[in-house]
């Protein structure tokens, strides 16, 4: 066979870092114009293999890396970048205060016949850029004005006008509705057309599944296997990628004492959600679905104080309640885990007994009222075990931690308040397989014990196996509530997507086939 | 094919349009309350008294651009302006090229002096430039013993009469626009071009956007860093001599205090503390805003201590403003996407 159309070809890839192995003669290889896949649990070796293909880090001896057929020793950053090789960040890296054009341009201020900039050249290159890829885009609108799915746009476009070859997208669809990601998987399949080649990184398997023409796996360092999508199902992924064999999974039945503790009438809020009926009980899992904009995290602040509702009532345990701000939530014995561990979630600078510290403050003080240094260290040694977080230290800062292990850090801060009602928004999103899976038997464990709990979702899958209940929002409305052994992941995504499908958000920016 | 938005609603949602707005009010009511306050002879006045304040301000524009902040200019203003005022009236050189030229390489040295340390420890600006305040402050002090310099040449005293347009009153007194006047608008259509037209310019901006951003995509972080505060630093220089000019003495300790009076025009001007935004435009137009506040103030004929009430008032106001639109814009943002 006439190996000819590889872009990039990875052979016996191996790195340690202070003895440890990241990878471990992995064989990776790109054709061009392909879409394909990178899956692995976190620590599988994923962004290392990514580092050495940017040119980051260099791989061990005996290493052969071949971009279009030639053999490239000494791959570095601006290499890589010369031959095509770009990564669009989760982070983006764009520059907010800047306008459309100038992001997609920005690399011109590299060059240096450039001494003077002309504003004409520069809309016209951003234009051409914009055209060639069938976009139609505000050239001088603000970046950090634009919707993030627009944002991820504009960072792809760069790439491509500093002549992106290869394209690493690292987690792109994480923050997208589904419309988005459906435009995204559009436009990479455009790109696809034009011999660009994609290397798409995500946790999503199904999205995995549907738009890569080939699928990678790592685990623990090594390369599992390549294989084409026809050959793969999720649950076969699952276990390529974990290990283990398949764990069917069961839903939840419903419980059988329904006692209400939480119970919510017509509870609105202008613009943002309205009419909204709903009883929580006792020790069960209520699962809320929407996609984003739905009013699910609006209500969900809402119910922890710090979006006081417009209308409506709130009973908690049979009393009429209003909860004016967070600090009566938590008094009541309502936790809320918010949907962004990093900003909202967590301080990450510090270490993981302060940040499970700050909501318990009363357990760990001594008779004056001062901390005791011993009982908050015990407390937080304990959450380590109860909640199987994989740290070394509890002194360590929790940014030194995964993203699975991070979550759990925030779950532990709040479930150890005792909470009676605890409200999980997205609490697996961004998160490997097997933390995923830790997590939710966690909140299974803590339903059985009594404990309420709200799951906030956009994963079909995640509600349907951990709920006992499911309610559907969209804009800002309740669709419907159903029992979970009635569904499939299929028919639960239909009612999702059936309403409102021309949603009015599309405006500002129009995609033109 | 490509969107283009209505330009007038452009225009409204730029912060120079209310400043500019909130100018013409302003004036309009203390012309009213005072028609000597719309005299050109009360303008130019205005204008040529608060040069020093808007040259800084233009250098603090660009510091805040770039994501810094400088609070030591004033300190270097003094140094560079009492080694010159040294040189020439001990050497008695009657040259005003000299008087000119050397308190600008004297500032870039000392601005260049903040952007390594800013650079290499990667301590917040603020620390920084208040610890060199302090030391650069404090060596001058020292070295100097706190003399005043005031036997300047002839031609040091002949330059400051200089006009662009002179004028006669009624009582048959000349007046007219100052030489420092056409020194501030020639800096700010300087500054204009580097931030809108080199590259350089839209790197500052870039990294006070997002400085991680502007290192994947290769810009030179240092060299950015390092010229913004020679900038400035060149600007206090500049600065320092005009200063010297208007009052024809040189006091060590004339120009240390007025740090926050820059800092407030150019924050009031659409500067942000957290980089990435602000314009000469608006930076001109803190300036003048200040200054028209000032002078009504004076022509109220109120004691000077409500000027500094109501000098921390407008700081307070200005960036309440700015902290609400954020606060708006990050609301809209929360419904359309989270």
């Amino acid at each position: 066979m006439i190996e000819i159309s590889a872009f990039l070809d990875l052979r016996n890839i191996s790195k340690y870092y202070s003895g440890v192995i990241a990878l471990d003669k992995v064989d990776f290889r790109v054709e061009e114009g392909e879409i394909h896949g990178l899956v692995g649990e976190n620590g599988s070796g994923k962004s290392t293999l990514v580092k050495i293909i940017t040119g980051v880090v260099q791989p061990e001896e005996g290493a052969i890396i071949e971009i279009k057929g030639e053999r490239v020793h000494n791959l570095t950053p601006f290499e890589a970048f010369k031959r095509g090789i770009h990564v669009v960040h989760q982070d983006l890296s764009l520059f907010p205060n800047l306008s459309v054009a100038e992001n997609i341009v920005s690399h011109l201020y590299l060059e240096k016949k450039n001494s003077f900039i002309n504003w004409a050249k520069v809309r016209k290159q951003a234009h051409e850029v914009l055209r060639k890829l069938d976009l139609d885009m505000d050239l001088d609108a603000i970046v950090g004005d634009l919707r993030i799915a627009d944002q991820q746009l504009v960072a792809i476009c760069r790439a491509i006008a500093s002549d992106a070859k290869m394209l690493i997208l690292d987690e792109p669809t994480s923050s997208l509705t589904w419309r988005e990601v459906e435009r995204l998987f559009h436009f990479i399949n455009s790109l696809k057309k034009r011999g660009i080649s994609v290397i798409f990184i995500s946790h999503r398997l199904s999205e995995v599944l549907e738009i890569s023409d080939k699928v990678t796996v790592l685990r623990n360092g090594v390369n599992v296997g390549t294989f084409s999508k026809e050959e793969l199902d999720e649950n076969r992924l699952v276990s390529l990628m974990t290990g283990k064999s398949i764990i069917f999974q069961k839903k939840m039945k419903s419980v059988e004492n329904r006692e209400v503790i939480l119970k919510i009438e017509n509870l609105t809020r202008k613009g943002q959600y309205e009419n909204i009926n709903f009883s929580l009980y006792k020790g069960e899992i209520l699962g809320i679905i929407g996609p984003r904009g739905s009013g699910r995290t609006e209500l969900a602040t809402s119910l922890f104080g710090l979006n006081p509702p417009d209308s409506g009532k709130i009973f908690f345990e049979g009393k009429e309640v209003k909860i004016k701000n967070n600090m009566e939530a938590v008094k009541l014995g309502i936790a809320y885990v918010p949907e962004n561990r990093i900003l909202q979630g967590l301080v990450l600078d510090h270490s993981i007994e302060n940040n499970i510290a700050i909501t318990n403050l009363g357990k760990i003080s001594n008779k004056y009222g001062l901390i005791d240094k011993d009982l908050k260290r015990s407390l937080s040694i304990e959450a380590l075990k109860e909640f199987r977080i994989k740290a070394q230290d509890v002194e360590l800062a929790v940014k030194t931690l995964s993203g699975g292990n991070q979550q759990k850090v925030v779950l532990a801060k709040w479930i150890l308040t005792s909470p009676k009602i605890l409200i999980l928004d997205s609490p697996t999103n961004g998160i490997d397989v097997g933390a995923k899976e830790s997590i939710h038997n966690l909140i299974k464990e803590l339903a059985e014990k009594g404990m309420s709990i709200i799951l906030i979702s956009d994963e079909e899958s995640e509600v349907l196996y951990n709920c006992s209940r499911i309610i559907v929002m969209k804009e800002g409305k309740i669709l419907g509530e159903y029992n979970p052994e009635s569904l499939s992941e299929k028919s639960l995504r239909k009612i999702i997507q059936q309403v409102g499908e021309n949603g009015d958000q599309e405006k500002s920016f129009e995609q033109i086939n | 094919m490509e969107i283009k938005r209505n330009p007038l609603s452009r225009l409204t949602k730029k912060n120079e349009f209310y400043l500019f707005l909130v100018l013409i009010v302003l004036s309009t009511f203390l012309a009213i309350s005072n028609p000597k306050f719309l005299r050109l002879e009360n303008i130019f006045d205005l204008l040529r008294n608060n040069t020093f304040l808007g040259i800084v301000a233009l250098g603090e524009l660009v510091v805040l651009i770039s994501g810094g902040i400088d609070v030591s200019f004033t300190a270097i203003a003094t140094i560079a302006q009492y080694i010159m005022g040294f040189i020439i009236s001990t050497y008695y050189i009657d040259n005003i090229l000299v008087a000119i030229l050397l308190p600008i390489p004297i500032g870039i040295a000392l601005g260049a002096i903040n952007g390594l340390l800013v650079y290499y420890t990667r301590v917040h600006p603020v620390i920084i430039t208040i610890s060199t305040l302090n030391a650069f402050y404090g060596l001058l002090i020292f070295l100097s013993k706190g003399t005043w310099i005031y036997n300047f040449p002839p031609s040091f005293r002949r330059f400051a009469q200089l006009k662009l347009i002179t004028l006669v009153n009624e009582r048959g007194i000349k007046y007219g626009l100052s030489i420092f006047t056409g020194i501030w608008i020639v800096v700010a259509i300087i500054t204009w071009l580097i931030l809108k037209y080199f590259p350089i310019g839209r790197k500052i901006y870039a990294i006070g956007g997002n400085l991680e951003a502007a290192r994947r995509a290769g810009f030179n972080i240092f060299r950015t860093q390092l010229f913004v505060y020679c900038y400035i630093g060149a600007l206090s220089g500049l600065a320092a001599f005009v200063h010297a000019q208007l009052t024809q003495m040189i006091q060590p300790n004339a120009i240390v205090g007025r740090e926050l009076d820059v800092i407030a025009a150019a924050i009031l001007g659409g500067a942000s503390v957290f980089g990435g935004s602000g314009s000469v435009a608006g930076a001109v137009m803190g300036v003048l805003l200040i200054a028209v506040i000032k002078n009504g103030l004076i022509l109220m004929k109120l004691p000077a201590y409500w000027h500094q009430v109501v000098m921390g008032a407008i700081i307070i106001i200005a960036a309440s403003i700015s902290a609400l639109q954020r606060k708006i814009k990050a609301k809209r943002e929360s419904v359309s996407v989270g």
